[in-house]
């Protein structure tokens, strides 16, 4: 659960909550395409840095911990098995040189990037605002609607399933006992209430949704209108810039970018 | 018996819905554990069964702490009606749904028919028996809840918020189904904030308001009590607001039910003649 | 002047072999605050559903007879139409509310009627003051208490104007001191703005002071129609199980014992001072 805590949106105005998830969208797709271009070390510490600005400004850190610590898990294992299956599976095995080593945490440390930028994305952008990006980004409204209502229900579905559960286990049922299928079959009787209840539930929304004219006009207008502000620009501008110099030392100085291991021998030569 | 020996209870999310509640129900009692909704009331009572256990305390259901047996342990002693009964219908049947307990508890075939049968009786289902639960009514699909967990006799039997979505005579039927169990020496604990139902049954009523019990009694001692109840944010009887409107009469406050207050302006206008 | 009228109304879901309404026919006037009660099952749900067009556009089935509501003939209007006249609160509040903040949803109905942003905005702040929510008007709805959800489902109604406002069961699963909040917020509604009320509801203790109009129904059929006093008291509503009111109960408990009170009581305060009357009396 605790990787989820991580991407839920908790309502604090900051700079970074008021921008449009729009210009967010596009900084966090800027950050993800930079981070699968390098597989160096150097330039992947660079991308989690640069975010670490945006965490604070935001005010989102102990959320954001949270995610990274709920991602740990995921981490360690890319960490091992890039580790192993290099080792193994390059032509002529190496022993464990600081290279490998430093490979192995690269890729680790592109994982973390991706979910650093999309848990930032995410626990600052109201799931309300994202729907309306959706919208005004000529998504159809029927989609953004049941993007958001799905959104919303989710806890609620979270909290009658765990009573559900309850009440089956008030009547003597034990989840966890029994083989692989008897443990599947166990939940037969917290999935059907749970179904039966949903589609009680989607059809007393549907009453209520007619009854407030749903469909009453193809022009729906809406309360809230996304405008691109200045710091929308701002974002925009960086985004862009870190973007096209990532592609420059791309196309350029792709080969030529140092592995820290190898920067840190001459130093280690010096001070002896 | 059950006793609750200080106990506290935060929810993962940190939130703290117990905090410090001592209370000792006898077997045989009949209790009603009232309050605002988000008292704590719920929580509670999940502690007697076990479906909860506290993070400071320790509750003893006939001498044992819940934090030795599993919850299908202590269901046995401890029935739990959920306040609502489509959490918990899944069967084909009302009979089947009536055996699901007694199958988990592992029940000798012989015997879930007679405790099927029985408990249909109860509640005057039999005609339901091979019927779907989803077909009855709000009504009827209560009283399937409530013989389900009557089927295999427990000794202490917890109604969680019976009455919500009850017509008047259907709380009437309860009312004294619930009457009955309890003649039968059966322990029961009712958590309602309906206070005018409460008041008819006139049993043992905690107050709780904020995690803890405000207060513990009988309930026209406690339900008549103004500033008591005005605390846990609930509305006092009608009979009870009445008759603290006249209490300049020289009239019992203690009065919850229409019958004892008929009973006591009669005597009162006889006296004066 | 009459702002529902219905004559004859029967009316079957689709699929069952027996009627939900049976020859309703009532009349309830503008500005009239009605109390509409009786058995689980007994229609009320149905016959509210038919005000706003729900019954028969959404769920089907037979209608025979007429509904005419502000004038405008039910069958005959799309559900988008009447919407905008009749509001209808029902009695989950979770169920009701789809948006992430309480503003968003107040909107939900006026966006659909494509009414300019800010009319929209105008008439979300009055609705949210008119029901005493504005300090949570950013909050999600699914974070609030059962009582605040129900003043928020009550606004998004209020947003669109009705000149009817319909509430089934609102406070059902409320505890007492949010169904008091409701109640005061729905009588408010009805005195101030002269907004028609039908409120659904079993629980008269609470609820049924505010009525000047009373219907009772049994079985698909209205069984009683008319002024609450008489309703309440009337031997007739005790066995169709009428939860009346105990301040009434006690007015007709003491009757049967041979002490009358002058007035029959609604609510603990009336009967309070007609006991006093009585008891001061000797």
């Amino acid at each position: 659960m605790s990787v989820f805590e991580g991407f839920k949106f908790r309502r604090v105005y900051s700079p970074i909550h008021q921008l449009d998830p729009r210009v967010k969208f596009f900084y966090v797709l800027a950050i993800f395409v930079i981070a699968i271009m390098f597989n160096q070390l150097l330039p992947l510490i660079l991308l989690f840095l640069i975010q670490l600005p945006f965490v604070f400004i935001a005010g989102v850190q102990r959320e954001w911990i949270r995610s990274l610590r709920g991602a740990l898990l995921f981490a360690t294992m890319i960490f091992v098995f890039n580790f192993v299956f290099t080792y193994f599976w390059t032509e002529y095995p190496l022993l464990p040189s600081p290279s490998l080593l430093e490979h192995s945490i690269a890729m680790t440390l592109r994982f973390i990037v991706l979910v650093e930028s999309f848990s930032v994305f995410f626990l600052t952008t109201s799931p309300d605002h994202l729907g309306l990006a959706l919208e005004q980004s000529h998504v159809p409204y029927e989609f953004c609607f049941a993007f958001t209502t799905a959104v919303r229900f989710v806890p609620v579905l979270a909290e009658e399933a765990q009573t559900i559960m309850d009440a089956q286990k008030a009547r003597g049922l034990e989840l966890e006992r029994g083989n692989f299928i008897k443990k599947v079959k166990n939940y037969i009787p917290v999935l059907i209430p749970l179904i039966v209840s949903a589609i009680r539930r989607s059809l007393e929304l549907a009453e209520a949704m007619e009854s407030r004219a749903w469909g009453a006009t193809k022009k729906r207008t809406n309360l809230y209108v996304l405008r691109m502000k200045r710091g929308d620009y701002v974002l925009i501008l960086i985004s862009a810039t870190i973007l096209i110099l990532a592609a420059y030392f791309w196309i350029f100085y792709r080969e030529q970018i140092p592995l820290l291991s190898s920067l840190l021998i001459p130093l280690r030569l010096a001070a002896a | 018996m059950i006793e609750a020996r200080n106990i506290h209870f935060t929810y993962p999310n940190g939130v703290e819905a117990l905090s410090g509640v001592s209370v000792e129900v006898k077997t045989g009692e009949f209790m009603a554990i009232m309050g605002q909704n988000g008292a704590g009331k719920t929580t509670l009572v999940k502690h007697i069964n076990g479906l909860l256990k506290p993070t400071k305390g320790e509750v003893l259901v006939n001498g044992t702490s819940t934090k030795k047996v599993s919850v299908a342990k202590l269901s046995r002693e401890v029935g739990f009606v959920f306040q609502n009964p489509d959490h918990q219908l899944f069967c084909e049947t009302v009979e089947e749904e009536v055996a699901f307990a007694l199958r988990n508890f592992n029940f000798s075939k012989q015997l879930i028919k007679k405790r099927v049968t029985w408990a249909l009786n109860l509640l005057s289902l039999t005609q339901y028996r091979q019927t779907s639960p989803f077909m009855l009514s709000g009504g009827e699909r209560k009283r399937v809840a409530l013989a389900s967990v009557l089927a295999w006799n427990p000794d202490i039997v917890i109604l969680d918020e019976p009455t919500i979505g009850q017509d008047h005579q259907q709380k009437e039927k309860l009312r004294q189904f619930i009457v009955q169990l309890n003649t039968q020496g059966k322990t029961v604990i009712i958590v309602t904030h309906d206070v005018e139902f409460v008041a008819e049954c006139n049993p043992r009523v905690a107050l709780m308001v904020q995690g803890k019990i405000l207060a513990d009694g009988p309930a026209n001692k406690i339900l008549t009590n103004r500033d008591l109840v005005a605390q846990a944010s609930i509305v006092p009887p009608q009979i009870s607001q009445i008759f603290f409107e006249l209490s300049d009469q020289d009239l019992p406050q203690d009065i919850i039910n229409v019958y004892d207050a008929r009973d006591v302006i009669i005597k009162r206008l006889e006296a004066s003649t | 002047m009459a702002i529902i009228e219905t004559a004859n109304l029967t009316y079957t879901y689709p699929g069952s072999t027996r009627s939900s309404l049976q020859d309703v026919t009532i009349e309830i006037k503008k500005g009239e605050f009605v109390v509409l009660t009786g058995p689980s099952g007994c229609g009320k749900t149905t016959l509210c559903r038919c005000f706003n067009g729900l019954v028969p556009h959404f769920y089907g089935g037979e209608l025979q007879g007429d509904v005419t509501v502000t004038g405008l003939n039910v069958t005959q209007q799309a559900i988008c139409d009447l919407a905008q006249h009749v509001g209808l609160v029902f009695q989950s509040p979770e169920n009701q509310l789809f948006a992430l903040s309480v503003e968003k949803d107040v909107a939900f109905g006026l966006e659909n009627l494509g009414i300019p942003r800010d009319e929209i905005q105008k008439r979300v702040d009055w609705a949210l003051r008119m029901t005493g929510i504005t300090n949570i008007r950013e909050r999600a709805p699914h974070e609030l208490s059962g009582g605040q959800q129900q003043r928020v489902a009550i606004a998004c109604v209020l947003a669109m104007q009705p000149d009817v406002m319909i509430l089934d069961e609102p406070t059902s699963f409320l505890d007492p001191v949010g169904a008091q909040k409701i109640f005061d917020v729905i009588s408010r509604l009805n005195k101030d703005l002269g907004i028609t009320t039908i409120l659904v509801e079993h629980r008269l203790d609470l609820a049924g002071k505010f009525a000047n109009h009373v219907i009772v129904m049994d079985e698909g059929k209205v069984m009683l129609d008319g002024e609450p006093r008489g309703i309440f008291t009337s031997e007739d509503a005790r066995l169709i199980g009428v939860g009346i009111p105990k301040a009434t109960r006690l007015y007709q408990v003491l009757r049967e014992k041979g002490v009358s009170l002058k007035r029959i009581p609604m609510n603990p305060e009336e009967a309070a001072r007609s006991l006093r009357e009585v008891l001061t009396l000797d």
